[in-house]
């Protein structure tokens, strides 16, 4: 019985998920992606690291399909490695800024006065400094590695979650279910977890579905600078300042990486979108 | 008799915020005190805005006084401490009007009933899965309803779980926040007759709010009579028949509709709306709307709330 009310509403989810075919492609490309993480080292046809010095700069052919770079790396080997980087990243980094979020703005949102007031001056401040400059500046003082960069991003980009879970608890704090347990004497922290946090998540996971994105584009602009994931680990990123400095003689080596990153970012916006059209009620069929 | 509940000039201002800082004060709730007697059921009428629903909010401790002080059983509720209020709680629950925002729609019904015994450390888990049973059968659900979620029941029985929920801890005094407002009137019937009876089984104590004074008059032994967040009239239900009563109260009772399709169209007894409790009325606060008032009396002197006969409380110079 339980699971048949679950699947109900989880089945009215999908079916609105489902007619929404820019979504479909999305949710399509995102879990091929994963699938292509995960494979990595069966589907890559050469060791991402392998140097072929009498193979360089070759343009896409039979035997490499996306060209080697200057030292004789197979392209693809690295575009498909450099997927397991880019979902790391995005996802330890999103994990990191939602976790800070929701915290920052349970708190605000539910305990309210002074403490809110606190914590939104926090959140204005935060949002005065151009993220990416504060990124470069820590990677410069912190140096450059993948999980600086993940707890950077994560800690910079927290700021949206914390205001959405704000609202959201400062409507849901006024309804008669809160009032209710309320008077039957429940502790503030089984409110926060049990009664608020679970009906304020919804717009927080199409949050972290658009943060992925996010994400994944910042890591790439921080290596694409050489102040993010360090050669010889292929990130699409690094793979593509190779390409910028052959881009007279060799296309590939910007257009595949930079593809991938175009790719993903999108699909990841496109399953977002998706999932808060879905979960829309004003949207209701 | 001892009183079960005791208010004693209870106020709930708020600073509003102007556009320069300080904004000017809303007095929600501005020097009620009253007693309710255990097994009674006092009822509680007034327009909408008038502050019954701050006034519910704050004898069950759910909002800060700004003034006054409320004892439930002799026990001073006011100032206690977190964990004494906490074990206090269990004698007095709440009932809400919206049957649609007052359970938690990511909750079975089970899970909802099971909360207030799991938040006081009550039972066992079989325990807790008997009295849950017992609750759901005692506001006439099945027992097929327990795994399912809120959106999957209608209002009049989305309150009965309301009403389930607040007496799982077995309560002496029962909150009643506009219970039947939001209903179909013959689902307001079933959930007052459900109301009256528990009253008879559990000897319960009831607050009972409503803007609805036949709804009010039908359940109620005393009425208390509320505008702009102060009594202006407390008598037993009788009273209310034979005895002169405040203005406000005469109006509100002419503005009862007659059941009787043959009975001519009345204009309405009030003109206006209720003042902002921003901007309270100088004087008799009702004075404004008051077909009876008197100048400049009525407009300067706040009129004492006093006992004009046994039980009847008044708030008028000319009653």
């Amino acid at each position: 019985m339980e699971l048949e009310t679950r699947n109900l509403k989880l089945e009215t989810f999908w079916s609105r998920l489902r007619r929404n075919r820019m979504a479909v492609a999305g949710l399509v490309l995102v879990v091929g992606l994963f699938a292509v993480a995960l494979l990595a080292p069966w589907l890559a046809p050469y060791d991402p690291n392998f140097i072929d010095l009498k193979q360089v700069l070759m343009p896409p052919s039979p035997a490499h399909l996306l060209g080697t770079d200057t030292l004789g790396r197979d392209v693809l080997s690295r575009v498909i490695f450099g997927a397991r980087i880019s979902l790391l990243v995005g996802f330890v980094a999103v994990g990191i800024a939602t976790l800070i979020g929701v915290l920052v703005g349970a708190l605000a949102g539910y305990y309210g006065g002074a403490m809110d007031a606190l914590l939104m001056r926090l959140v204005d401040l935060m949002l005065c400094f151009p993220t990416l400059f504060l990124i470069l500046a820590v990677i410069a003082v912190l140096g450059p590695s993948i999980w600086n960069i993940m707890v950077v991003i994560g800690v910079t980009g927290w700021m949206g979650v914390a205001r959405l879970v704000r609202a959201e608890f400062l409507s849901l704090r006024e309804r008669e279910f809160v009032m209710a347990v309320r008077a039957l004497g429940a502790s503030d922290a089984r409110l926060i977890w049990r009664h608020l946090l679970p009906n304020a998540l919804t717009p927080v996971m199409v949050s972290a579905t658009l943060g992925v994105a996010g994400a994944i584009l910042t890591e790439s602009a921080l290596s694409f600078l050489g102040l993010g994931v360090q050669p010889p680990t292929p990130s699409w990123g690094n793979i593509l300042t190779m390409g910028k400095d052959n881009i007279e003689i060799a296309w590939w080596l910007s257009v595949f990486p930079g593809l991938a990153i175009l790719v993903t970012v999108m699909s990841y916006n496109l399953l977002g979108e998706g999932i808060r059209e879905a979960v829309d009620p004003r949207l209701r069929d | 008799m001892p009183e079960l509940l005791k208010a004693e000039d209870l106020c709930c201002h708020f600073r509003l915020k102007g556009p320069w800082g300080r904004g000017p004060l809303l007095k929600a709730v501005d020097g009620v005190s009253f007693n309710l007697f255990p097994g009674e059921t006092l009822g509680l009428v007034g327009e909408s805005g008038c502050g019954k629903s701050t006034l519910a909010r704050l004898v069950l401790g759910l909002l800060p006084l700004t003034r006054g002080r409320v004892w439930f059983g002799g026990a001073d509720l006011t100032g206690m401490p977190r964990r004494a209020l906490k074990a206090m709680r269990r004698q007095f629950q709440v009932i809400f009007q919206d049957p649609y925002s007052s359970l938690n729609p990511r909750m079975t019904v089970r899970q909802i009933l099971a909360e207030p015994f799991i938040i006081h450390g009550l039972g066992s888990r079989s325990e807790r899965r008997a009295w849950v049973a017992e609750l759901l059968a005692e506001v006439g659900l099945e027992p097929e309803h327990l795994e399912r979620y809120p959106h999957e029941f209608s209002g009049g029985q989305r309150q009965r779980l309301g009403i389930a929920r607040a007496l799982a801890l077995r309560p002496r005094l029962m909150v009643a926040d506009e219970p039947v407002s939001a209903l179909d009137v013959s689902i307001q019937a079933q959930i007052l007759n459900l109301l009256a009876q528990l009253q008879e089984r559990h000897g319960l104590t009831y607050l009972f709010i409503s803007h609805d004074l036949s709804v009010v008059s039908q359940i109620s032994s005393r009425v208390a009579v509320m505008y702009v967040g102060r009594l202006l009239e407390m008598a037993p239900r009788e009273v209310f028949a034979r005895a002169r009563l405040h203005p406000y109260t005469e109006a509100l009772l002419a503005a009862v509709p007659l059941p009787d399709p043959q009975q001519p169209f009345r204009p309405p007894a009030l003109k206006g709306e209720p003042p902002s409790p921003v901007n309270v009325p100088s004087g008799c606060p009702f004075h404004p709307r008051c077909p009876e008032a008197q100048f400049p009396r009525c407009q300067d002197e706040v009129p004492a709330y006093r006992e004009t006969a046994p039980e009847h409380w008044v708030a008028c110079h000319f009653r």
